[in-house]
């Protein structure tokens, strides 16, 4: 019963860090008719809905339900799936679960946020133990703050090199229309903007955006009917392991290196370095892009400055990374996963415009969730095995 | 109750989660209570493809999946399909309306969808669905559901 599975259109957002002309439900609705006019289908074609966001972002707990004059959900089978930081890769590989059981040939897949809405922090600080954690370990951005460290003491990485990255992202943004923040920074400037928490200056990190993302995906039975070539769902993989922050290596992103790992085994990639053609990578502060590709297999350990520096990761680059400026332009979280994959799919279809890398045959999308999460996703041109 | 502590010291972290927000009403429903606080009107969207009206106003057709784009006006006037009486003075029940309180659904005339609001002037026992009633507006409007303070019976 288990079939082949394809992404048939993309649609988002133009987005922003404040939507007050719409209501979630509307914001929703832009990025569900952009997907389906995208795949050039209707909401009735549509089998089974998949849709995601943040907990207590919007306050608004049944969000399945509430949102159906954005989803198309009215009398569909709509599951929500929440998974923190990594719920927008989440809703995707629940998607392709969906499609690839051979019981939903076309399934619509979204997610979406309007940070704007509601205290980000205080909501994130509800992810944490409330006995240990929870007291003195607040948001997003101290946890980040503390990797970076462990990994700059590691391996003698410095802030310049975090600067680099954030560099590289908010220029590949300048290309994308749909990006919030748009506008090229300086190293200089990227150092000299304010210390939010050592050593993650305000340049490196992501905004808080309002925005939604849609994605459409068929089975191997009308996925080439729906679009002639359409981006095959090559491998997924998932690695949530949390109990408390003692648990994790600081430094290191255990869960990144485990499911790419197996992702890259499952589809035969020896080489991912030379095999991917573009990674769309969530990545919400500028160390992660060091550090991460690492656990990827991209380069060894403390080789990720020297590569980035060296270019390799830029538009007309090696491996181009987050040709769409990626998370640190742009970050409507319940979305941002689904983005990447959104963006990465874009990429294999030769739509992503005039931030496209040509000739992609293999693009990776991830998701990160704040308790060093990572959910990702292999693309890939041709039809798997 | 005593027994199950017996010999034990269970240690409790008493808290409390505090989310502010601050909900963006958007166009569609901002027209609605713009109208509503300036003009003292109810207003609706009607969907071009199934002509049903809705109120509360709605950006897209829930089931014909495609943008309201035209306005009408509704009557104050219309009829109860449900209602609910609430006989304790629980959180969710503003300050200003002590228990009994009855919440109906209340279809306007020329609206194809009902809206929820207080019903009173009325006593519970009194309602009855099917039953008319008519929109009593705040004196002092705010841009908010409750510009209409409640629904009476029409006499």
């Amino acid at each position: 019963m288990a079939k082949r599975v394809a992404i048939v259109g993309t649609g988002q957002t133009f987005h922003k860090s404040h939507r007050p002309d719409v209501n979630g439900q509307e914001l929703i609705n832009e990025a569900v008719v952009r997907a389906l006019n995208d795949a050039n289908l209707k909401m009735k074609d549509i089998d089974a809905i998949v849709i995601g966001n943040m907990d207590h972002f919007e306050g608004i707990n049944y969000v399945d339900c509430w949102s159906v004059d954005g989803s198309g959900g009215t009398m569909k089978p709509i599951i929500k799936l929440t998974t923190g930081g990594t719920t927008g890769c989440t809703v995707a590989i629940g998607g392709y679960h969906l499609v690839g059981s051979g019981m939903f040939d076309r399934v619509l897949v979204i997610g979406w946020e309007k940070n704007s809405e509601s205290d980000t922090t205080g909501a994130i600080t509800t992810a944490f133990d409330p006995i240990w954690d929870r007291l003195v370990f607040a948001g997003a951005i101290s946890g980040l703050a503390a990797e970076a460290q462990a990994y700059m003491a590691r391996y003698g990485a410095t802030d310049r090199d975090g600067a680099r990255v954030s560099v590289r992202d908010r220029k590949h943004a300048m290309n994308n229309p749909h990006a919030q923040l748009r506008k090229e920074v300086t190293l200089e400037e990227v150092l000299a903007s304010p210390m939010l928490a050592d050593p993650i200056h305000l340049l490196d990190v992501c905004p808080r955006t309002d925005g939604a993302c849609a994605v459409i995906m068929a089975s191997e039975d009308v996925a080439e009917k729906i679009c002639p070539k359409p981006d095959w769902i090559w491998a997924t993989a998932v690695r949530h392991s949390y109990s408390y922050l003692g648990d994790a290596d600081y430094g290191r992103l255990t869960s990144m290196r485990e499911g790419s790992q197996e992702m890259f085994k499952k589809a035969g990639i020896k080489e991912p370095r030379k095999e991917l053609d573009v990674i769309e990578l969530y990545q919400p502060y500028s160390f992660g892009g060091l550090i991460w590709i690492e656990d990827m297999g991209i380069v060894g350990p403390g080789e990720a400055p020297q590569y980035i520096w060296d270019g390799n990761t830029d538009m007309g680059g090696e491996l181009p990374i987050n040709p769409s400026g990626g998370v640190i332009s742009c970050n409507p979280i319940g979305a941002t996963g689904l983005i990447r994959c959104a963006e990465a799919a874009m990429q294999v279809m030769g739509k992503a415009e005039g931030r496209q890398v040509p000739d992609v045959n293999f693009a990776f999308s991830s998701g990160f969730g704040g308790c060093w999460w990572t959910d990702m996703i292999l693309h890939g041109k041709k039809k798997p095995k | 109750m005593s027994d199950q502590f017996k010999g034990i010291e269970p240690m409790v972290y008493n808290s409390k989660i505090n989310v502010p927000y601050s909900w963006w009403a958007g166009d569609t429903a901002s027209k609605f209570f713009i109208t509503l606080r300036d003009e003292k009107k109810i207003i609706g969207t009607k969907c071009g493809a199934c002509k049903k009206v809705f109120v509360p106003p709605r950006k897209a057709c829930p089931t014909c999946f495609t943008e309201n784009t035209e306005w009408v006006s509704v009557s104050d006037e219309g009829t109860v399909l449900s209602y609910a009486v609430a006989r304790r003075q629980f959180a969710a029940i503003p300050g200003d309306k002590k228990a009994p309180v009855v919440w109906g659904l209340i279809k306007l005339d020329g609206a194809d969808t009902a809206m929820l609001h207080y019903l009173d002037e009325v006593k519970p026992e009194d309602v009855t669905i099917g039953m008319r009633v008519k929109a009593v507006f705040s004196n002092e409007r705010k841009g908010t559901v409750r510009d209409i303070s409640h629904f009476k019976p029409v006499k």
